[in-house]
């Protein structure tokens, strides 16, 4: 009999059963539930359903961070609402406009633990699989009937392994091993798996570069993603955790429908052409492609190495087009104040915005004309994504966004780092 | 046995264009959601598609953003089946809450036409189209008894009001 896998684990323990297999339907009960600016329309649902209090409040958060603050009155009754459902529900774990976006903000408030189950009402919370937790997306519906229960079914899913060796070169992050990566696989390779990470790039990855890796693998089609913790995550949560946590972790002989391995150190610049994240080739093969915005941000890239790599790029350089910057928390936005980032950033030209998802899903704050094409640092460039579907978006590193925002075409960020 | 109109995609059809995002919120009522299904992909759907009609879809339907409209809008437009090669896992979720019965049914896109009709047979997991049978997967028994409750909510509707008699 072979070994388990990270998700064979996490789901057994969060069933309460002794051991689970990949294909077992569990009822689950999650250490952390969230939703963000869904939240109205999931009370709503909530409602319908008859139930009168949360099951477990004290394992609720909600982060306002879609559409902040408010651009139109719609958007401002639909915060007002769920600011007054906060409050009769007695929910602590409640974080306002401008605190940032929610899969930061739980990570910066260590929210969730390794080993724990996180399921949230966004299909990027594959995210916090950079600490070694089960998290997973669910729809309105299911969320609403885990405030009402504090429990949902969940298939275990089948697995497939990654193995990352090697170290990147600089100017090369984790976010062109995620491109590459579906580039190789398609948009489809992890469908209904738990993609679970090893290898000795992963000990090279700082902790800002971690969750790109799981948060991307949201396009991927996968149910979760696994990177075993290791001192980075444990030394960052020390400070900051609330209550005590085991990891968990894949046995040797667990079994994997599916193998793939990259060899990083020779790895280029990727980015992934309109209108799918699998479409992605090296930026060598891209490189001047016009371009009349550049978007720095997102649960993706918007923390402060992200910054940093921005403002390693401008300094001393003014932008050809458009620039927006939207830190993915306050906590970044702060640091990034105080280390002179935002000053670089500024002088070069781009502009700052409150921190949360910004135009990412086309709300707000940097929505193109249509056949204006973007390059972003997010994860998703789906046709219509950003607001309209005549609007190209172009997906890649911070370096490559910021070089690219210099030159108003797409460029190398090599040609920029000294 | 029944029978039913195709309206069929092809591989990766994603969420912003089953429901685009800038609607998510502020387009509340069935029929404002339904007014704007498939808007990205299929400009004729929303404007032609009948009650009973199905959806029959390529790889990774639904792909993309959670938006629990992806399934809601299609299924107040009229659509209660949606058979696709294979389905992103959340938007198959979402069709079990919301009682849209999805089907897996590798094939079958590539081989009807928009406007064709096709006979499904739930019970004994079969399709009838083009001249050939196809067999699907039956589902699990407690993931059927929410499809079969008529979604996440109606099962526990009627088990919070069994909690508030007692």
């Amino acid at each position: 009999m072979s070994g388990k896998t990270f998700v064979e684990k996490a789901l057994a323990r969060a069933a309460g059963v002794s051991e689970a297999s990949a294909g077992d339907i569990l009822d689950v009960r999650p250490d952390l539930i969230f939703s963000h600016d869904n939240s109205a329309a999931i009370r709503r649902i909530f409602e319908k359903i008859g139930a009168k209090n949360m099951a477990r409040p004290d394992r609720v958060a909600i982060t306002l961070d879609h559409a902040v603050p408010a651009p139109t009155t719609q958007h401002a009754q639909n915060h007002a609402e769920i600011r007054e459902w906060v409050k009769q529900q007695g929910i602590q774990h409640f974080f306002e406009v401008g605190r940032g976006i929610c899969h930061q903000v739980i990570s910066e408030e260590a929210l969730i633990l390794p080993g724990e189950v996180i399921l949230g009402a966004d299909s990027h919370s594959t995210h916090f699989g950079w600490l070694g937790a089960f998290g997973a997306g669910v729809g309105r519906t299911e969320m609403a009937a885990l405030w009402a229960t504090g429990e949902l079914w969940l298939r275990v899913p089948e697995a497939m392994h990654v193995t990352l060796t090697g170290c990147l070169q600089p100017g090369i992050t984790a976010k062109d091993i995620s491109l590459r990566i579906l580039g190789d696989m398609g948009v489809e390779g992890g469908l209904y798996r738990s993609v679970e990470f090893t290898g000795d790039t992963l000990n090279t990855l700082s902790l800002d570069e971690r969750p790109v890796l799981p948060n991307v693998m949201a396009e991927f089609g996968a149910k979760n993603a696994f990177m075993p913790p290791n001192d980075v995550v444990f030394n960052y949560l020390e400070a900051r955790r609330t209550r005590d946590y085991t990891p968990l972790y894949p046995d040797p002989d667990a079994h994997y429908e599916i193998e793939y391995t990259l060899d990083v150190s020779e790895l280029e610049p990727q980015i992934a052409l309109p209108h799918q994240p699998d479409n992605v080739v090296r930026l060598s093969d891209a490189i001047g492609e016009p371009i009349q915005q550049a978007f720095i941000g997102t649960c993706t890239n918007g923390r402060l190495e992200d910054l940093q790599a921005a403002a390693d790029v401008l300094r001393g350089h003014q932008v050809a087009c458009r620039l927006v910057v939207i830190p993915a928390s306050s906590q970044v936005l702060l640091e990034a104040t105080r280390s002179g980032i935002i000053e670089t950033l500024l002088m070069a030209g781009a502009t700052i915005a409150t921190p949360g998802c910004g135009p990412c899903m086309g709300n707000h704050m940097g929505i193109p004309a249509p056949n204006e094409a973007t390059i972003s640092s997010a994860n998703r460039n789906f046709k219509g994504r950003m607001g309209t579907s005549e609007a190209p978006v172009y997906l890649a590193s911070p370096y490559v966004v910021a070089a690219s925002a210099i030159c108003g075409a797409i460029a190398d960020p090599r040609e920029f780092l000294s | 046995m029944s029978s039913h109109r195709c309206w069929v995609y092809g591989d990766n059809v994603n969420t912003d264009v089953i429901f685009p995002g800038k609607y998510t919120y502020t387009l509340k009522t069935p029929e404002e959601i339904a007014a704007h299904a498939l808007e990205g992909l299929d400009t004729r759907f929303a404007a032609n598609v009948r009650r009973g009609d199905v959806i029959v879809a390529g790889q990774n339907w639904g792909c993309g953003s959670s938006r629990e409209q992806g399934v809601t809008a299609p299924k107040f437009a009229g659509v209660d089946i949606i058979i696709a090669a294979s389905f992103s896992r959340i938007y198959f979720r979402n069709c079990i809450n919301q009682g849209v019965l999805p089907i897996v049914c590798p094939g079958l896109n590539v081989l009807v036409q928009t406007g064709d009709s096709i006979e499904i047979d739930i019970a004994n997991g079969q399709i009838q189209a083009a001249g050939q049978t196809f067999n699907f997967p039956r589902l699990s028994p407690s993931v059927q008894a929410i499809l079969d409750a008529g979604g996440l909510v109606p099962m526990l509707q009627r088990r919070f009001a069994g909690e508030n008699q007692t």
